[in-house]
């Protein structure tokens, strides 16, 4: 056979199947999510699809910073995405995020106004709230004896090598902070450096830092303490319903994850209709017993069972909140200089 | 059928596919890394980033240390291994070569995590142990769970060059070896080490190389504790300050004592093949 139109026919059946694939997608609205792993009820992407049309195609990052990076590096083709707080700030500050047209999201008015127009969206231009949490204390009482009151347990030396860390600078240096009475969000570097020395003292003490991993370590009793989020002490309950949690003395941080449009999205009208659909009540009530974090709509919150309502852990009260502090973003130099405390802690 | 690619006009066409690919997946990133390590933040040519290397030298050492010993103990239980799987029968030798690679079959992440339960305190290992009445051992989250890691995942890259070169060496070359006299402890070191010796090479570099740039096995068996090159590197692009110009830096040197490595190994190994650099 002719070599010559055996690649003609080869590359020209490669151009077909493209070119059909293309069109099987080109003629269908999409929203492309990209949100946290294990955060969202999946299933109601299909009532979604059933009421829009508009098709979800749904990815998952696992911090904070991989979304940030991924979307700094470009080529990321994403309409709908979840950053905290702090890094909501950052993004706004950076020109990173679309402001959002209010005018196509009406169940807004469903959210309680407490979460709206925080300290990093002052006038609540770029973010929708979908989620908020605390972080605390996850221990095992059947390997600690004492109750747990203070971030303290986490550097007390009876407890050696059963105390997981969180694995990442911001979490890791804000516990070290709240315990020494300073601001989680203090740009003072010698309070900084004071925390770094804690947490230095801390590390012969402690099994591991870990992030996800402390699911396993801790519902299988590998280790007896570490510090997590509220939402997923309530997930591990049901691997070992005997583990206990605490919002320690000091005060802790309590974080707003919000839903954003990043700029240049190509399809923001879907993603405006994707967003006015996890705030209808009955789809932010899925939402928030499925990942078990705290829902910030007053309609959703109200419409609960009794039991998460009235769980303290879930939705802690305002004397508690009132303790309680919110990540804001740093200066650049603040950021850097906690990359080499956590560099130098590690070496 | 005359024209079927066999002049050298026709050769060259069919690498073409190889080479674009290389250009795009290979070369233009390589400039990306140095173009970034050598800029800063606002675009300016700058040396910065590695005047801050010094800051890391703890991190280096570790790395290259535990790489280093994870390869030697590959090679001292690869290289046995290999002799061995090349003297057996063809039947015998596929079994073999397939229970070598059967874990490779596997996610590499599946894997650590696998040995993650299995070296915990309350995992498999302390497990059986204490059925048995025995004392528990601590291993996890210890530099030597990662160097058991590193071994675990790379030791086929040690065995399988090795078993490669070693099949392909003529008996007759051994047989005459031995009717010149050559007891069984000559035969090795003078005919066959010297001949396993481009195998052993390519072993030594597929292990070191990716062993000294991981970053999962540390995480995972390293209880986070040990700060690898590779945790460096991931840090500057998924930690708070995000910086791929410093991360580039960092990856510059990395490739750069990697090569360093290579070439004084291949000097070692001088008059014989080439070992392949990664």
């Amino acid at each position: 056979m002719n070599f010559k139109r055996l690649v003609f026919a080869v590359l020209l059946s490669l151009a077909l199947t493209f070119t059909l694939a293309g069109c099987q997608g080109g003629g269908k609205e999409v929203v492309h999510i990209y949100n946290w792993g294990e955060y969202i009820d999946e299933s109601i992407f299909k009532e979604f699809e059933a009421q829009t049309g508009i098709k979800v195609v749904y990815q998952t990052y696992e911090s904070n910073e991989v979304l940030y990076a991924k979307l700094k590096g470009g080529g990321a083709n994403y309409d709908v995405i979840f950053p905290s707080d702090y890094m909501a700030s950052r993004m706004i500050s950076e020109g990173m995020l679309e402001k959002l047209n209010f005018d196509n999201m009406p169940n807004i008015s469903k959210i309680d106004e407490t979460y709206l127009n925080q300290a990093y969206d002052p006038d609540n231009e770029y973010t929708v709230p979908y989620m908020w949490g605390t972080v605390g204390i996850i221990y095992n009482p059947n390997m600690i004896e004492d109750e747990i009151t203070s971030w303290g347990a986490l550097f007390d030396e009876k407890y050696s090598g059963q105390i997981l860390m969180f694995d990442n600078s911001r979490d890791a240096m804000g516990i070290a902070l709240l315990y020494l009475g300073y601001s989680i969000n203090t740009t003072d570097k010698a309070q900084l450096d004071e925390a770094y020395e804690l947490l230095k003292s801390q590390s012969p003490l402690l099994q591991a830092y870990v992030m996800d991993q402390i699911f396993e370590k801790l519902e299988g009793g590998e280790a007896a303490i570490g510090p997590y989020y509220a939402g997923d002490y309530i997930v591990m309950l049901e691997n070992n319903p005997d583990l206990l949690f605490c919002l320690p003395e000091e005060g802790s941080n309590v974080f707003i994850d919000c839903m954003c449009i990043p700029k240049g999205a190509k399809n923001k009208e879907n993603a405006e209709a994707f967003i006015n659909f996890m705030c209808e009540t009955d789809i932010a009530i899925r939402n928030s017993i499925a990942t078990g974090y705290s829902t910030p709509s007053k309609e959703a919150y109200e419409a609960l069972p009794e039991e998460i309502k009235n769980n303290p852990i879930i939705y802690p009260g305002k004397d508690v909140l009132e303790r309680c502090e919110t990540f804001t973003n740093l200066p650049q130099d603040i950021l850097d200089y906690y990359d080499t405390l956590w560099i130098n802690l590690k070496s | 059928m005359k024209q079927h690619g066999s002049t050298f006009k026709g050769r060259h066409f069919f690498t073409i596919p190889y080479v674009v690919w290389m250009a795009i997946f290979v070369v233009a990133p390589l400039i990306l890394v140095v173009v970034y390590a050598f800029t800063s933040k606002s675009g300016q040519l700058t040396l910065d980033n590695f005047t801050r290397m010094g800051s890391f030298w703890a991190v280096f050492t570790r790395s290259i240390l535990l790489a280093l010993i994870a390869t030697i103990i590959c090679l001292l239980v690869g290289y046995p291994l290999a002799c061995a799987l090349a003297r057996e029968g063809p039947r015998l030798q596929r079994i073999f070569l397939m229970l070598i690679m059967l874990p490779m079959w596997m996610n590499f992440l599946l894997r650590t995590y696998a040995w993650m339960t299995i070296l915990e305190n309350t995992g498999l290992i302390n497990s059986i142990l204490s059925l048995l009445g025995l004392p528990n051992i601590s291993i996890i989250n210890t530099q030597g769970a990662v160097v058991l890691g590193m071994i675990y995942n790379y030791l086929p890259f040690m065995v399988l060059p090795i078993y490669s070169v070693l099949v392909k060496i003529d008996s007759s070359v051994i047989e005459a070896a031995q009717d010149l006299g050559a007891n069984s402890y000559q035969v090795f070191l003078k005919i066959i080490l010297p001949l396993s010796l481009p195998g052993v090479l390519s072993g030594i570099t597929m292990v070191f190389v990716p062993s000294v740039s991981t970053f999962v096995i540390s995480r995972l068996l390293g209880g986070g504790k040990n700060m690898l090159l590779g945790d460096l590197i991931e840090m500057q692009f998924l930690g708070s300050a995000y910086n791929p110009h410093l991360g580039s830096a960092i990856s510059l040197i990395m490739m750069i004592i990697i090569v360093v490595c290579m070439m004084v190994m291949n000097r070692f190994g001088e008059g014989e093949e080439q070992a392949v650099i990664l």
